[in-house]
């Protein structure tokens, strides 16, 4: 009920906000602070009162919706869910507050679209039911859609249809994947879309869904489909415009949550119910090894680069978060729980230093009007404050130690040098491009001379400061104790990765 | 249970015989009302479906227990599929009788001969649902031919309109003339025209080896000719961009909805209570023909889409499109299949009548069914560009909206058959279908006008209830249990 109340008090916040007079700009950015904020108390709530120790999923709820289909409402957490759940949660008010002054035009749409956003968001991390996770997954393309293209930058119709487009293609080949999954899952009138369900049927020796080459196929449609999302290596180029076009807060929301649910279904999905799938994808192709392990490692290797080209400020963190994003699925691809536990803390942690540098770059987009690397210079001097934190942003960005970027990408690696040599240490020319292009942009911007032009530049303000504190204050703590963490699924991870490579096996 | 004779019949009969008094009334009334621009006929009209509706509900109640009812000495029959589709057939109509009251393009002069046609063109459809009778097919599907055609051109100022209505005649000529011809090799064959007994017949032929397998298939493809035609089906589309972009918007918006659920009725009578069972049928491989068909209709009807400026233009395509769609539950020829047409269907009426009823607000207000006129609708008139976002996203299928539902439904019912690249087929159909959908939200939202910057286009409270009436359910039957429960209604084969 609590879960229900958390996922659905956005959406009836943006019933409220439609229902505003559109004059009292005010009164509609307060109404939709409070919406956020109140899944963010719950949120926390959940972390906090959230068992530890166990392994099960909590807070469950399980009622009929469709039942010619056997569809049904059921949602519950376990500790990958909680985690994203927090950090959804908590980007939700950050976000609201930085769309606070720099939205010109139709604010109350942009803000009832937002709630309806965060509905969808919220909403797929507790789904337990396949179809529900699909609806909330496509929950999400409607706003997005016109979050980008409404208000977003001089390309923005080009963005938002290619966003739409890739996104919509890769969940038409999940479509079909879940449907197969769902008729496969029994005789006609015993099916469902139960996850919990389906994993212990795919585990069953014997069952239709336990069959390799079916699960092989299966795995490739909703491998495609959360690609996208991810995005991973050859479905990534809608990545970069949408970023570039998006305004400030949503480039947060795209960096920080819509990228985790493309992780996020793949270990729900294709590791914890298509283990032989996996297996396939991680060990079956012959020559080709671990091909799962090597697109993570293109990422690394391929977003870091493209990154290190870029003079647009916001490019090149969006390749950036490519790149970042390679670890997550070299750490899953090595299937212990070293290399898992990795990937979900990078999956947490990269949603809150890409959402510091987002908002860093809005922070100085909104007072210069261009993001051009090359056009700074010098600004150290005249914003200190700024400077300082975006220091810190980059730093965790590029996995110093002690901060929390270095946490997650160790894990990870930790995790696939166990399996797979040559590609860890490889994927590790990833980190020292990092920390090229990101010194190198610190030295551009803040270093330097001052340009003239930004002699007058003001410093970063209260509410933007409001903005950057929770989320520097995390870096910080979750580098130093990322225990904090990573006890919240180790259960889990545990549970899930046994499962994994006994099922692997089979 | 024995088909009733003639008197008995009348009973059971009088949904039709209701609509025939009421198309008699209009014509009447309409020469008594001197005032030209009296709207009384249309709403003598919208009662007279109303009455219509109750004698529909009546004749459901008199079913009573039974499965079926055979009418006429076998010549139509009552059941619960008919009694669906006479609903829809119902709204559809009542639909565009309101649509026609908002439209500006239609000539005064003529309302009661519109009005009537419209109701006679709703007989034919109620008797296409109903027939089990070779004969009654043919003249159920001229009834609707014929009433069309004149409809199609009833713009009598517009050369557009005029060609709409010459090409629909000429298209409709050959392929009835096809049908004709397979049906009445049928009859030939099996000396009668009771759907029942031919599929009875055919069969007992084919186990004593009195008959060439390949005349049935001659027969049965020309049949589709026909049926193809009213469902425009690829290759005999063809006609139908011209004549939707000729007609007036409300008998774009009716043919698109009507006649297609008509031809479905009569496709899935035809093929699933005829021949589904039949030993026959399954010595040639329809499933794949048919397959073929679906996938040929949805890419070519969405390919032709994108180009479209044309809104109305553009809204014919993709009803094709649609079309290829509603197809994929009908190459099954299973329960499943066939009840997630109807679920289609329902879904369909609703969606693309709003869409419809859109374009008539736009062509009203802005004098243009160009995407051009649309530009900026989301500050000129948000409800009404919220509405057509609404209908726009579900024609594609995108969650949360009814059109998501409905494809569900039916590639559901295709994997379960296993075929695989049909519906894959399909799925990439609907990412196409977003393209141009989304020109058209891109129009409305993205895209400013520069010239009528914020000026507000206002519209009474009468046209934002029935847009509601589409919207409501467009948002809504998905969500809904009671709406996944027409393969209980659909013919046991």
């Amino acid at each position: 009920m609590l879960l229900s109340l958390m996922i659905f008090v956005p959406l009836l916040g943006m019933i409220v906000v439609l229902l505003l007079p559109r004059e009292s700009e005010e009164l509609i950015k307060r109404v939709t602070l409070f919406f956020t904020f109140v899944p963010l108390l719950l949120a926390v709530y959940l972390f906090v009162s959230y068992d530890r120790g166990s392994s099960g999923t909590q807070y469950e709820l399980d009622v009929a919706w469709i039942s010619a289909f056997n569809i049904r409402y059921h949602i519950g957490i376990d500790g990958l869910s909680v985690t994203l759940l927090l950090l959804t949660a908590l980007l939700g008010p950050i976000c609201v507050l930085a769309s606070w002054r720099n939205i010109e035009k139709g604010l109350k749409a942009y803000m009832a679209l937002f709630l309806l956003l965060e509905t969808g968001m919220l909403g797929f991390f507790a789904a337990l039911d396949l179809f529900l996770f699909y609806v909330f997954f496509e929950l999400t393309l409607l706003p997005m859609y016109f979050l980008i293209g409404v208000w977003g930058g001089p390309r923005r119709e080009y963005a938002a249809i290619k966003f739409f487009l890739y996104t919509l293609f890769g969940s038409v080949l999940m479509l079909v994947a879940m449907i197969a999954v769902y008729l496969k899952s029994g005789p006609a009138g015993a099916r469902t879309f139960d996850i919990p369900t389906l994993i212990t049927l795919a585990s069953t020796a014997g069952h239709a869904l336990a069959d390799q080459n079916f699960q092989i196929w299966v795995f490739l449609g909703f491998f495609i489909g959360f690609a996208v999302k991810v995005p991973i290596f050859p479905f990534h180029t809608w990545l970069p415009d949408a970023h570039v076009e998006a305004p400030t807060a949503i480039s947060v929301i795209l960096a920080g949550i819509l990228l985790k649910m493309g992780t996020y279904g793949l270990v729900r999905v294709n590791m914890a119910m298509l283990p032989q799938g996996m297996d396939f994808f991680c060990n079956g192709l012959g020559t080709w090894g671990n091909s799962l392990a090597l697109l993570g490692f293109i990422n690394i290797v391929y977003g870091s680069f493209c990154a290190l080209a870029q003079t647009d400020f916001k490019k090149l963190v969006a390749y950036s978060s490519i790149g970042h994003m390679g670890f997550v699925i070299l750490g899953l691809s090595a299937r212990n729980e070293a290399g898992v536990t990795g990937a979900i803390l990078q999956m947490f942690n990269h949603g809150v230093i890409s959402a510091m540098l987002f908002l860093l770059v809005g922070v100085l987009y909104d007072r210069a009007h261009h993001r051009e690397i090359n056009g700074f210079g010098g600004l150290g001097s005249r914003m200190p404050i700024y400077t300082g934190i975006t220091t810190l942003a980059f730093m965790a960005s590029l996995g110093l130690p002690g901060l929390s970027g270095f946490v997650g990408e160790a894990l990870s690696l930790l995790g696939a040098y166990d399996k797979f040599k040559m590609l860890t240490i490889l994927s590790t020319i990833g980190i020292v491009v990092g920390a090229a292009y990101f010194l190198w942009t610190l030295q551009r911007v803040f270093l330097g001379k001052l340009n003239p032009k930004y002699e007058s530049m003001p410093e970063i303000n209260g509410r933007e400061i409001l903005t950057l504190v929770p989320l520097g204050i995390l870096t910080i703590v979750l580098g130093i104790w990322p225990g904090f963490a990573i006890e919240m699924f180790s259960e889990s991870v545990t549970k899930l990765v046994d499962t994994v490579n006994a099922l692997a096996n089979l | 249970m024995e088909a009733l004779k003639n008197i008995e019949s009348l009973l059971y009969f009088s949904p039709e015989i209701l609509l025939v008094v009421f198309a008699v009334a209009v014509i009447i009334l309409d020469l008594v009302v001197k005032n030209r621009e009296s709207v009384a006929v249309a709403y003598l009209s919208l009662l007279g479906l109303g009455c219509v509706f109750g004698a529909v509900l009546f004749t459901h109640a008199s079913l009573g227990s039974n499965e079926s009812i055979s009418l006429f000495l076998g010549m139509i029959r009552l059941d619960r599929f008919a009694i669906f589709f006479k609903i829809i057939l119902l709204l559809a109509t009542a639909a565009t009788i309101l649509f026609s009251l908002r439209s500006e393009e239609l000539d005064a002069q003529l309302k009661g001969e519109y009005y009537a046609l419209l109701l006679a063109v709703t007989l034919g459809m109620f008797l296409m649902a109903s027939s089990t009778n070779l004969l009654m097919i043919f003249i159920s599907l001229e009834t609707v031919s014929l009433t069309s055609y004149i409809l199609a051109g009833f713009l009598t100022h517009s050369p557009r309109s005029s060609e709409a209505a010459f090409k629909y005649i000429t298209y409709g000529a050959v392929a009835s003339g096809t049908m004709l011809f397979g049906l009445s090799l049928l009859f030939g064959m099996t000396g009668t025209g009771d759907l029942g007994q031919i599929s009875a017949k055919l069969t007992e032929m084919f186990n004593a080896g009195d008959v060439y397998p390949l005349a049935v298939l001659v027969s049965i493809t020309f049949i589709l000719a026909g049926v193809g035609y009213k469902i425009a089906s690829v290759p005999f589309h063809m006609w139908s961009p011209d004549v939707y972009e000729g007609a007036p918007i409300p008998i774009t918006a009716f043919l698109s909805v009507a006649s297609k659920s008509a031809g479905f009725a009569l496709f899935i009578r035809f093929f699933y209570s005829g021949f589904g069972s039949s030993e026959l049928m399954q010595s040639v491989d329809w499933t794949l023909m048919l397959a073929v068909v679906s996938a040929l209709t949805m890419t070519v009807g969405n390919l032709a889409a994108l180009p479209q400026r044309n809104v109305k233009r553009l809204l014919a395509y993709s009803s094709i499109a649609h079309g290829g769609y509603l197809l994929m539950g009908g190459v099954l020829l299973t329960a499943e299949g066939i009840g997630a047409i109807l679920f289609y269907l329902v879904v369909y009426l609703f969606m693309n009548l709003g869409a419809f009823y859109v374009v008539v607000l736009i062509a009203n207000e802005v004098g243009s069914e160009m995407i051009e006129g649309y530009r900026g609708l989301s500050s000129r008139a948000p409800l009404v560009a919220g509405a057509m976002a609404i209908f726009l996203f579900s024609l594609t299928g995108i969650p949360p909206f009814a059109g998501f539902f409905g494809k569900w439904v039916l590639f559901t019912a295709v994997i379960d058959k296993g075929l695989y690249w049909l519906a894959f087929v399909g799925l990439l159909n609907s990412v196409v279908s977003l393209y141009y959908y989304a020109r058209i939200v891109k129009a409305m939202y993205l895209e400013s006008t520069e010239d009528t910057e914020t000026e507000r286009v206002s519209f009474s409270t009468g046209t934002f209830a029935l847009l509601s009436v589409f919207v409501v359910p467009t948002v809504l039957i998905g969500f809904l249990n009671i709406f996944y429960t027409f393969s209980n209604i659909a013919l046991q084969p």
